[in-house]
């Protein structure tokens, strides 16, 4: 008897497979397989209209009525293809005719065959327009049925269409078009000034948390829960509050600044691409927009550093400060030669999750700003490419390219992120 | 001993002492006062000026005189608030019965309120200035006294920035326009106006605007989302902890970073797919993505989780005739329940909050998440109190389920936990 057997090492294996199918099937058809799309559409010239098949269309008009047996019926139809790009292929009419009616037009395109009128207009290139009028013959038949309008006799109209997002067009436009234009390398130039001092203030808002909580006391997992709430919170619902506080005319802050002195007029925290400050004589533009929404993503984000590094401190040894204690060192020669080596690590590695997951955060400048005042990163670009303008080959082209630049982070992180943070 | 009987040698009255306590009162009080103006105006909905400069004069002397009472020993507590109570006194005085920046309110609180605030300020300041010997400050001394002042300034600033949003949303929640343009910076509850009243924006945005409908399919797709995600990560996290196979390694460094792929890259592909398949605007189509978002972060919690249990359980119940389905049934998922918990909790709280592709994806209102239901409430050009209604009514049920579940919570973030 022949049994196929199977060492434990390949069972195992193969279980292992099978509990990680589901897994592996999804992430391959909603994340590698579009991230592969994505690279195939950056190539082609594709509009949002395009991604509804295209289809011709006709409208029917009855230019002349019948009134007695013999007479003509003239049927026009103003034809198009639907789209203005993609051409399409076959395109076939056909009607089937109320009773007695018969084709009279000399017209090799169209053939009637029992009470159906067929047309094949052939293969029409995007914008395609024709009006072609038919005449039929109408007969006693005709008449007795009480003249039925034509127009609502059954229509069948088809053609076939080369699917854009699948055939073998390619084009480097798209590229072209997002490195020669303006908007891609300021956008490039915000995205970067956004991530970095995102990341970085909300890792130092998490730091200086994490150093506040990090002492026992009664109510301390009370205020921990609280600290995170700015993480926890629905993005859209922050969103639109800090938006309406922050409003020049109808906001708190504004209302609060002004009225205690602190601000000489309604600022459009918001809405102001920059002002200028002076310091001490000397005078530069600061880019408020930018830096609010700097702020909110620090403030949105500083709970997860927050965490982090508190889960770090409370693993530093006790002695280490005690010892330093005993030394004389000041609590700053503690903070500096003690805490922070010890949290380099985690630091680190904070900075760098932060700056992946920020360097294409969509949301927060959608909602708060959407892109304007000198806001618009590569994400929102890529919406307003894509989605406002609906050029879907350029919105893919600048995902690429934010997807190249995370990618190397994505290595960064790999090779040196710790196997157990 | 040796501190205590140098002490007894050393003068009684000491310079340094005072200059210290007088510098620590200063910005005590700076802090008390803005404080004191902000949760008045924002909560009381008084009507303050910031008399920031008065403050700090103010405080200096309040300091001073803490200081001057200390000497081998802190300052008892009674002399400090008395000090603040004075030196309230002497503020009103001098201010014309104006204290703390009050422009119009009863006379009697408004007085109430800065002996209140000056009392507490001069038990701040004895608080700040405990156990140190201030006779001759070393410089450890100095900085030790310098971080309560940063501690103190750290939690004042935090309890602002993370409650004051918080309650903005809240207060105009239940606030009409017209209230609301009067005085922006009131944000006090009028009471005056009944439940009714005040829960209008409430009431539109439930029945008028559909948010009701919101809030089932909200929950409808963050409960599949979860049970899905959960079923597909703990048998991967199996796999991957408890089972040898070719690939391991690489497939467990790889996991977050396949969570780190952008949403917004995979946005349009998946939009187009979509749109051909005729999934874009459904809630299927939906709760495809979703799982596909969460699963490698939910593996990667579960898998940090497991690395942590011992595999003796496992072992002996294989031995003893388990089946592998058996042993993750009976043994591993009972002894994992916490992590299965907190893993649970936050993917529901990702796909709740999910905002790009419900926004992307849904068009037909009866399908609306909250988030999207927000989009809409944002385009018809609403009043503000009703979209605040739509903020609180999507927050407060993700607040709930946190509070309630915190400690889980916190354990699942930690234990490599990421979100975007």
């Amino acid at each position: 008897m022949a049994v196929r057997r199977m060492t434990l090492e390949a069972r195992e294996a193969r279980l292992a497979y099978w509990m990680l199918a589901p897994t592996f099937a999804v992430i391959l058809l909603i994340v590698l397989f579009p991230v592969l799309l994505n690279v195939w559409l950056s190539f082609k010239a594709v509009t949002l209209a395009d991604l509804r098949a295209p289809v011709p269309v006709a409208n029917e008009r009855v230019m002349q009525q019948p009134e007695a047996a013999g007479d003509e019926l003239v049927l026009r139809l103003t034809m198009r293809n639907g789209s203005q790009r993609i051409t399409l292929f076959g395109v076939d009419w056909q009607k089937t005719l109320p009773a007695g009616l018969t084709l009279t037009s000399v017209e090799p395109r169209c053939a009637q065959d029992g009470r159906t009128v067929a047309c094949a207009f052939g293969d029409w290139e995007g914008g395609y327009r024709e009006t072609l009028e038919l005449t039929f013959v109408a007969d006693a038949a005709y008449l007795q049925a009480g003249s039925p309008d034509v127009r609502e006799a059954p229509t069948d109209m088809r053609a076939r269409a080369e699917n854009v997002i699948t055939n073998l067009v390619f084009t480097l436009d798209n590229y072209r078009r997002v490195f020669t234009g303006t908007d891609f390398w300021a956008s490039l130039r915000i995205t970067l000034v956004y991530t970095f001092f995102s990341s970085v203030g909300s890792i130092l808002l998490g730091l200086f948390a994490a150093q506040l909580l990090n002492s026992s006391f009664r109510g301390q997992g009370l205020l921990r829960g609280l600290f995170l709430f700015p993480y926890v919170a629905p993005v859209i619902a922050v969103a639109f509050v800090w938006a309406f506080f922050l409003d020049p005319f109808s906001g708190t802050v504004n209302a609060l600044g002004q009225r205690w002195d602190l601000l000489a007029g309604p600022v459009n925290f918001l809405g102001q691409r920059s002002i200028d400050l002076s310091f001490f004589g000397a005078s530069f533009a600061f880019p408020l927009a930018l830096a609010t929404v700097v702020a909110f993503s620090s403030w949105n984000y500083f709970p997860f550093a927050f965490l982090f590094i508190l889960a770090r401190l409370q693993a530093v040894p006790v002695d280490m400060y005690e010892a330093a204690d005993v030394d004389g060192a000041g609590p700053f020669a503690q903070f500096w030669f003690i805490t922070l080596p010890n949290l380099a690590g985690i630091l680190a590695v904070l900075f760098l999750l932060r700056f992946m997951f920020l360097i294409n955060k969509f949301e927060d400048i959608f909602l708060l700003t959407g892109g304007a005042a000198g806001t618009k990163n590569l994400p929102v670009l890529i919406y307003d490419e894509a989605f406002a303008r609906s050029d879907i080959g350029a919105g893919s082209a600048v995902a690429m390219v934010l997807f190249l630049v995370l990618l190397i982070f994505m290595v960064v992180y790999y090779r040196f992120a710790p196997e157990n943070e | 001993m040796m501190s205590a009987t140098k002490a007894i040698t050393r003068p009684r009255f000491s310079l340094a002492s005072i200059v210290i306590a007088a510098g620590v009162g200063s910005l005590t009080v700076g802090m008390v006062v803005a404080l004191w103006a902000l949760v008045a105006t924002v909560v009381g909905g008084m009507v303050t000026t910031l008399p920031l400069g008065q403050a700090l004069l103010v405080g200096l002397v309040l300091g001073a005189v803490i200081g001057a009472f200390r000497a081998h020993r802190d300052t008892p507590v009674v002399i400090a608030i008395a000090a603040g109570l004075v030196v309230a006194l002497v503020w009103l005085l001098v201010s014309g019965f104006r204290p703390l920046g009050l422009e119009a309110v009863e006379p009697v609180w408004g007085v109430a309120y800065a002996f209140i605030a000056m009392a507490v300020a001069g038990h701040l300041v004895r608080y700040g200035l405990r156990d140190f010997d201030l006779r001759r400050p070393r410089r450890d001394v100095i900085e030790r006294v310098i971080v309560r002042l940063l501690r103190g300034f750290g939690f004042s600033f935090f309890a602002v920035i993370i409650l004051f949003p918080f309650w903005y949303m809240l207060s105009s929640s239940l606030k009409g326009r017209a209230a609301m343009l009067r005085d922006p910076a009131n944000l006090a509850i009028e009471f005056g106006l009944g439940v009714r009243g005040l829960l209008v924006g409430y009431r539109e945005v439930l029945f008028t605007f559909d948010f009701l409908n919101f809030i089932g399919n909200s929950a409808l797709v963050a409960f599949v989302t979860m049970v899905v995600t959960l079923v597909m990560a703990v048998l991967g996290a199996y796999a991957v902890t408890r089972l040898a196979f070719p690939g391991r390694t690489f497939l467990s460094r790889s996991i977050l970073l396949i969570y780190m792929f952008p949403a917004i890259v995979l946005v349009i592909p998946l939009y187009a797919v979509f749109t051909q398949l005729g999934l874009r605007n459904t809630l299927p189509g939906l709760l495809i993505v979703y799982p596909a978002t969460t699963i490698p972060v939910a593996l990667y919690m579960l898998r940090s989780y497991f690395q942590t249990l011992p595999k003796d359980l496992e072992e002996a119940g294989l031995i003893d005739g388990c089946t592998r389905a058996q042993v993750i049934w009976r043994i591993t998922l009972p002894l994992s329940m916490p992590a299965i918990a907190s893993v649970g909790l936050y993917v529901f709280m990702i796909a709740w909050n999910e905002f790009l592709f419900a926004f992307m994806f849904l068009d037909n209102p009866a399908i609306f998440t909250l988030p999207r239901g927000m989009v809409m409430l944002d385009s018809q050009e609403v009043p503000r109190q009703y979209l605040m209604a739509g903020a609180m009514i999507i927050t407060l049920p993700i607040m709930l389920l946190f509070f309630w579940f915190e400690k889980y919570l916190v354990g699942g973030l930690t234990a490599g936990g990421v979100k975007g």
